[in-house]
């Protein structure tokens, strides 16, 4: 594990609320098993939602996918979920933190709340990654995003199945660059 | 852009803290303590570190509105209902064998959770034989926690979570609604001790059969996590419950091995 710590040097976080899930069914079987880096998934989803998402998830890729844990140090080659119903923060030594203050943007787990956290704490390593959705969590976190020098991407809004979300990014001007679902996989593999 | 924390300004605001104030936010989780600086500077309209600091430094009742918004405060009756559901068909029914029962709400916020299990303890018949002992780092919140009112439009929430828990009376039947806020019956409120304690600092001031702590830990890092297990041990009687919140674990800590996780729950038993 502690050889693991040191060796982060990218990590992918996503964000997504309604009409995402089936990007990531799409995307996650297409992922390459050996992926280097940690991926992060941060979900709108009802409060009660408990470990159904995480075993559906989990169904599409040979890669570990588990809910993220508190003071849990992130690894490579590992996908976590951020559980419902609490923020997911990160720490300077790479473990989560789980927060449950108010909800931001109607939401929490909140995107903002995990991108800019993120944001602060792999500043160039990160890249952030925005979804389809119906509100407009996420475009302050992308904007944090790329002032820490991370990459901040969003999906083609004409892909989403829901595009306030990712449109939201867009016209804020926040997006580093929009990508087509069917481009996804492909992207992240060659990061 | 607005003024955020670096690791050295949130170190000079936790050490100002500590010598001018005597209060020690040193061991708290740093993320949710940074982010929660930066939401009031914020709020508040700051427009540098330095004026925010020589405020919390001269000004004390700056300082009362600091350590409030910087605990998280948020909580709900009956939340996760499936927990209420345990303590009160697994729980309660071991309890209802002592003489006298004594349960702590340690970091109870604005006191949601102690409505909540004096409820359960009234529908068992075991309030009159019990004492509630709610307790937070912050005054303001208990003093709001005491007058048992809360906001009527939460209520609709709070029956669906009670109903969830196996709750089978009328919740509207506990308080009384005016306007838009309620007031908690007196009875409820007459088995409830209220306190200022903070964990980081205060020691163990009773002997309880149930300790409830429910997402506080997340907030402290791993030496203060187990500094307040040590005192939570020291404060449960042989075979006393501890209940934690549902992303919190005993697993890993130095009294582990003193405890017995209840199947599938976040409740522990003492059992040496």
């Amino acid at each position: 594990m502690e050889k693991d710590r040191v060796n982060i040097q990218r990590v992918i976080i996503i964000g997504g609320s309604a009409g995402s899930l089936e990007v990531l069914l799409e995307v996650l079987p297409q992922l390459k098993h050996d992926l280097k880096i940690p991926i992060i998934l941060v979900m709108h989803r009802k409060a009660t939602a408990e470990s159904t998402l995480v075993n559906l998830l989990s169904s599409r890729t040979s890669i570990c996918l588990k809910e993220a844990e508190e003071k849990e140090h992130i690894r490579n080659n590992c996908i976590y979920l951020a559980p419902a119903d609490y923020h997911l923060l990160f720490e300077d030594d790479l473990s989560f933190s789980l927060d449950y203050s108010e909800k931001i943007n109607y939401s929490r787990p909140s995107i903002d709340v995990s991108f800019e956290s993120a944001a602060e704490v792999f500043k160039d390593n990160l890249v952030a990654i925005l979804l389809s959705g119906a509100n407009s969590d996420g475009t302050n976190g992308l904007r944090e995003v790329q002032q820490r020098g991370g990459l901040s991407i969003v999906q083609d809004p004409a892909t989403a199945e829901v595009s306030f979300m990712p449109r939201s990014a867009v016209d804020a001007k926040v997006a580093d660059k929009t990508i087509a679902v069917t481009e996804l996989a492909n992207f992240i593999n060659q990061l | 852009m607005e003024v955020k924390l670096n690791e050295e300004e949130l170190g000079l605001l936790l050490n100002d803290l500590m010598e001018v104030h005597g209060y020690d936010f040193t061991s708290y989780a740093k993320a949710s303590l940074r982010r929660r600086v930066n939401r009031l500077m914020s709020l508040d309209k700051f427009p540098s570190f330095a004026e925010f600091r020589y405020k919390i430094k001269s000004d004390s009742s700056y300082l009362k509105r600091f350590v409030e918004e910087i605990t998280v405060n948020v909580t709900e009756m009956f939340r996760d209902p499936s927990f209420y559901a345990i303590l009160r068909t697994k729980i309660l029914p071991q309890l209802a064998t002592k003489p006298f029962i004594r349960i702590w709400h340690a970091g109870c916020a604005t006191g949601e959770e102690v409505y909540s299990m004096a409820i359960l303890l009234q529908e068992a018949k075991l309030l009159n034989k019990s004492l509630l002992y709610a307790t937070d780092i912050n005054p303001d919140v208990l003093e709001e926690a005491q007058k048992g009112i809360f906001q009527l439009n939460y209520m609709k929430q709070y029956s669906e979570n009670y109903v969830a828990s196996g709750g089978r009376e009328d919740f509207s039947s506990y308080y009384t609604a005016n306007y838009d806020r309620v007031i908690f019956k007196d009875q409820l409120r007459s088995r409830m001790i209220f306190a200022t304690h903070n964990l980081v600092s205060d020691s163990s001031f009773n002997e309880f059969q149930l300790i409830m702590c429910r997402n506080v830990l997340i907030y402290f890092d791993k030496d203060l996590q187990e500094r307040v297990f040590t005192l939570f041990d020291n404060s449960l009687e042989p075979l006393g419950f501890l209940a934690l919140g549902s992303k919190e674990t005993l697993r890993f800590s130095a009294i582990e091995s003193k405890f017995q996780q209840v199947k599938d729950q976040k409740i522990w038993k003492k059992i040496e």
